[in-house]
Parts: C-alpha cells; structure tokens; sequence
C-alpha cells in the first residue's frame, strides 16, 4: 500500500472514531477510545520493536509508570493536563536511563531483561506504600460534568495523543532516524559500520516508545479514576501490544493501527460471547497470527486473494 | 544458628528451584526460544498429580514416572508440529507463539481446575540436625530434584541422544551435515524440557499448593535462574537455583518474605547487564 493511502486511511479512520459520539452508543464511544488508547500505545512500540526490531515488553512498565506519575501528580494538586506532562517527561527520561543500560543487549536477552523491567517497577511500585498507596492503588478526582461529557473529553484526548504517535511515526518513517532503525533491524553490525550511530538511534527509538505511554498512562489514571499495580503494570499488556502491531504489520506506518483496530474489535467480540475462554481466543489468534499471518494484515496482497477467490469460482461454474 | 538455618532453607528451596529451571535453560540453549509455557507446564504436572492423589489414591511418587513420560510426550508433539515451523525466526516470533500457547494451557487449566489452590498433604514431620529444622517433605523434594538433574546431566554427557543434542546447540548445520535429524533433536530438546517441568510439578505439589495464579511466578524463576547460572547447562541451572535459593532465603529473612523475589529479579538485571553469559563458564556446553 502506498504511503498517501495509509494517510487517507488514517484520517478516515481517525474521524470515524472522533464522530462516534455524534451517532452511536456510550458503549460504542467507550470502545473507540479504548481503540485510540491502544492505537497510541502500539505506534509507541512500533518504534523500538517495529522500525528497529527490538523485542520491547517493557511497555507495561512505561504505561504503570505513567499512570502512577500522573496521579502522584495531580494528588499534589497540580492541574490534569500539567500533571499529564510531566508524566509524560518523567516517563521520557526513565526510558531514556534505562535504554542506556539495557540497549546493550540483543535478542533474547533483552527480551528477559525487559520483561524483567516490567517486575521490578511492579514490585517496587507495589512495596513503597507510603507514597503509591502500595495493593491499595490510589484514588484520583473525577471530572465533573456527568459520564457523557467526561467520555467525549478523554476521547479527544486520547484522539490526539494518538495523532500525535502517528504524526511522529511518520515523521521518523521518512526521515533518516527511520532509515538508520531499519538498518538497525536488518544488520546492526552491519549498519554501525557504515556509520549509524547504533546505540544513539536505539536509545531515541526507545525513549519515543515509551514517552506516549507515559501520556497514555497518565490520562488512563485521570479517566478511570482509580489505579492499582496489578492493572497497571499487567505482563499481559506487554504482549498484547506487541501482538497487535504484527497483527497489522510491525515496521510500517498504518500497521499498528489496522491491528490495534482488528484485534480490539475481535477480543470484544470474544469478551462478549465467550467470557470464560478469552485469553484461550487470544492465544489461538497469537498462534494463528504466526503461522498464516507472518507480515501482518497489512502484507496480505488482496489482489491477489481476489484473484484466486475469482480462479475458484470459474472452474465450478464451467463443470456445472 | 539462625543464619544456618536461613542458609539450610535456602540451599533446599535452591534444589528445588535448580530443578525449575533445567528444562527452560535447556530448552534456551538448544533452541533459541524462550519457552513461556514453562511456568503452565509445571502445573499442569502439578495438577495432574493432585488429582491422582486425591482420586485413586496414587502416591506422588508412583505418578512421578507416568506424568514425566506424558509430558514428554505432550512436548514432543507441541515441538514437532508448532515450534518446529518458526524455531529460525526472531525472538520475537518464537516467544509470541509460546505465549500464545501458555495462554491457551493456562485456559483450560483455570476453567477446569479452577485456580482453588490445592495441596497434597503427605504430613512427613521434620527432622532435627543440632537445632536446624528441616521438613521432610521439602527434603524429600530436593534429593528428587537433585537426583533428577543429576540424570539429566548424566543423559546429556554419556548418551548417544545427549550428545547429539550438545552437538546441534553448538552448530546446528553441522550437526545435520554429521547425519543428526536436527528436527527431531528439537523436537526430543523440548519434550526433555516439559519432562522436567512435569517432574518439577509433581516434586512441588508435595510441596507448594497447586494453583494457576503461580505460573508466572514459577516462569519469572526460571528466567532468574537461567541468568544467574547461564545458559543451557545442567550445571549452570544448578549453580543458578541454590544461588537464588539462598539469596531470596536470605532476603526474605532481611527485608521480609514480599521482597525476596524483587531482589532476585534486581539481580538478574545487574547480571543481564554486568555477566550476560551467567556465573558459570563463557558457553556452558556439556
């Protein structure tokens, strides 16, 4: 698919969800900004694991962090968007330290250490109770304004936060960060000796994965209101994101949007009929995904499956 | 005295652990995939056995034959026709596919188990040695895990499978060009693998209760353990686990039970970052 189209695409998409609340249910309103959450959070990893190639699980961990920095923040009674912020820059730098340290490993390694990321945070966060509220979790004010027009306020910001992560992904995609990640994941050795500053563009990469989260985080806690560590800081998050951008196709601009969408509208088809067998439904797809899917929806040439649709049907009606 | 007893607890809780995680280093060394089924394993084993227990009466260690050759079994077949297919790709592939496969085990667990913890009494008391007490039951589970291993270890230097399996971790295009089937050593690799989660299984049902809320624990463990010890060595997970054992033993007691397992974790990131290739040797071939 062209570049152009994926834009199109995009902003058809991104107008569709902003006008939900114009013309369909709050239970249809609640799912697109769950969809704009995701997609956010998706575009995010994209960066490390997509462009790059990094296996990051650690995107619970910068999500908790942003929730938890968030709240503590607008508890010392700074104003919401203010405590989002600073949320979000918190978030940047922890990320930006910790790639320092754990960029230095590759392949499986940094997978382990980055999942052993998300434990440690999750232990800390969870022990120091004096000043997260330890198992508790911690309260947040509500807005005010009744629940649909606090729905419609935390769509649109999660509408832009996640216009931003895209405006960013394509900015990253066209310049020549984007094309030193793709080196990156092709052949690091390769692409630091042609002169790609390997560990610079990881480290960027890494702290532009994490830097949304911490907003999305931070607005997640403002939203529900109420945030604890299990939530927060879930290993099933870690694998979900990752999932839903090979699902559309890592490594690509419209990817992680088209998967973010599909797998969304897929587990809420599966919540809704099949409550006890969802995280079944969620490895069956994971293991279909793999086997029948390996460039992700967005590789799918469907020319092609048009074609063949087309080739099967002939030979039928000429033996009839 | 009380540090003896702290360290006696914690050298038996690191039999336990080195147990844990032989067949996951295996599995890492030899394949390249980093098996998250590991933790689900290890209680569908634990399972199995409870119920055989509770059912008809079978003594966990009468069951501990059958339930490893099942598992094997099962692991075998799941190398064979699934793992087989993607074992070349990145990281990233073969991990979401385990995980995927984890999340459907873990499933049908919760549904048909439910996550009730269970627990096999075997009341076995305690022995004393000059005030340090050790619980039989525990006793019993480290010489099983140690004994265990020490096959294990045996199995891989002396048998003509073993070798072959060193053989294909090592290079695996000339362990083909050798005559070895590499498919089927993977695919006999991960049924050793969830062979020895079974049989961890079964030791810590004596021991721990039995339930799905512990399968991340017992991944996260195996994950330590392996860092800590280094890659696909029998010995490396030995050294891994009674190292773990003893520091969360001595953590524990220092910081309080909660924070044992953060301070594992810690370490293993200091580790990952300062030694990636573990305490023990460079390769860790056998």
């Amino acid at each position: 698919m062209a570049r152009w189209q994926q834009y199109v695409l995009f902003a058809v998409w991104l107008i569709l969800l902003a006008s939900t609340p114009l013309w369909a249910t709050n239970y249809i309103v609640r799912l697109a900004i769950t969809i704009a959450m995701f997609t956010a959070l998706t575009l995010s990893w994209n960066f490390i694991g997509g462009f790059a190639g990094y296996p990051s699980f650690s995107t619970a961990a910068f999500f908790g962090l942003g929730c938890y920095a968030g709240a503590l923040a607008q508890r010392a009674g700074m104003p919401m968007v203010l405590a989002w912020a600073i949320a979000t820059l918190f978030v940047g730098a922890f990320a930006a330290a910790l790639g320092a340290i754990i960029l230095r490993l590759r392949g499986h390694y940094f997978a382990i250490g980055s999942i052993g990321v998300v434990e440690v945070v999750r232990l800390v966060v969870s022990s120091w109770g004096s000043l997260t509220g330890g198992g508790d979790g911690l309260n947040l004010p509500l807005l005010s304004g009744g629940p649909n027009a606090v729905a419609r306020i935390f769509l649109l910001v999660m509408i832009l936060i996640m216009l931003t992560a895209f405006l960013a992904t394509v900015l990253v995609d066209r310049s020549r960060l984007g094309f030193g990640l793709r080196c990156i994941q092709q052949n690091e050795d390769a692409a630091n000796m042609v002169g790609v500053n390997t560990t610079r563009y990881k480290i960027i990469a890494y702290t532009l994965s994490a830097l949304f989260c911490g907003t999305v985080g931070a607005a997640y806690a403002s939203w529900t209101g109420y945030i604890d560590p299990t939530e927060s800081f879930s290993i099933l998050m870690s694998i979900k994101i990752p999932v839903m951008c090979l699902l559309g196709g890592a490594g690509s601009v419209l990817g992680p949007v088209i998967g973010t969408a599909a797998f969304t509208l897929l587990e809420e088809v599966f919540w809704a009929n099949f409550l006890d067998y969802n995280r079944a439904i969620l490895g069956a797809v994971i293991v279909v995904l793999i086997f029948f899917l390996p460039g992700g929806l967005l590789a799918i040439s469907y020319r092609d499956i048009a074609a063949r649709m087309a080739s099967w049907s002939r030979p039928r009606k000429a033996a009839a | 005295m009380a540090h003896l007893q702290t360290l006696v607890n914690g050298i038996v809780l690191g039999g336990l652990y080195s147990c844990l995680a032989v067949g996951f280093s295996l599995v890492w060394g030899v394949l390249n995939v980093i098996n998250m089924l590991h933790g689900s394993l290890i209680i569908l084993g634990g399972y199995i056995t409870y119920f055989a227990w509770h059912s008809y009466g079978i003594h966990p260690l009468l069951a501990l034959p059958a339930v490893a050759l099942l598992m094997y079994l099962l692991g075998y077949v799941t190398q064979l026709l699934m793992i087989n297919r993607v074992v070349s790709q990145p990281v990233l592939t073969t991990m979401t596919l385990t995980f995927g496969l984890d999340l459907i085990l873990y499933n049908f667990m919760t549904v048909y188990y439910s996550a009730t913890p269970r627990r096999i009494t075997l009341d076995l008391g305690a022995i004393d040695l000059g005030g340090i007490a050790i619980p039989v039951d525990r006793l019993l589970g480290m010489a099983l895990a140690l004994g265990l291993t020490g096959m294990l270890y045996l199995v891989m230097r002396r048998s003509r499978i073993g070798r072959a399996i060193v053989a294909v971790r090592m290079d695996s295009a000339a362990a083909a060009l050798m005559g070895i089937k590499v498919d089927r050593i993977y695919a006999i690799t991960f049924g050793i693998g969830a062979l020895m989660a079974g049989a961890t299984g079964v030791i810590f049902a004596m021991v721990y209760p039995v339930t799905t809320n512990l399968t991340g624990t017992y991944l996260g463990k195996a994950f330590v353990v392996c860092v800590i010890g280094g890659l696909g060595s029998v010995p490396g997970a030995l050294v891994g686990g009674i190292v773990l054992g003893i520091i969360e033993s001595f953590a524990g007691q220092a910081f309080g039970p909660q924070h044992a397992l953060t301070v594992g974790f810690l370490l293993m990131l200091v580790l990952l970052v300062v030694k990636p290739t573990g305490l023990v040797g460079i390769k860790g071939y056998e």
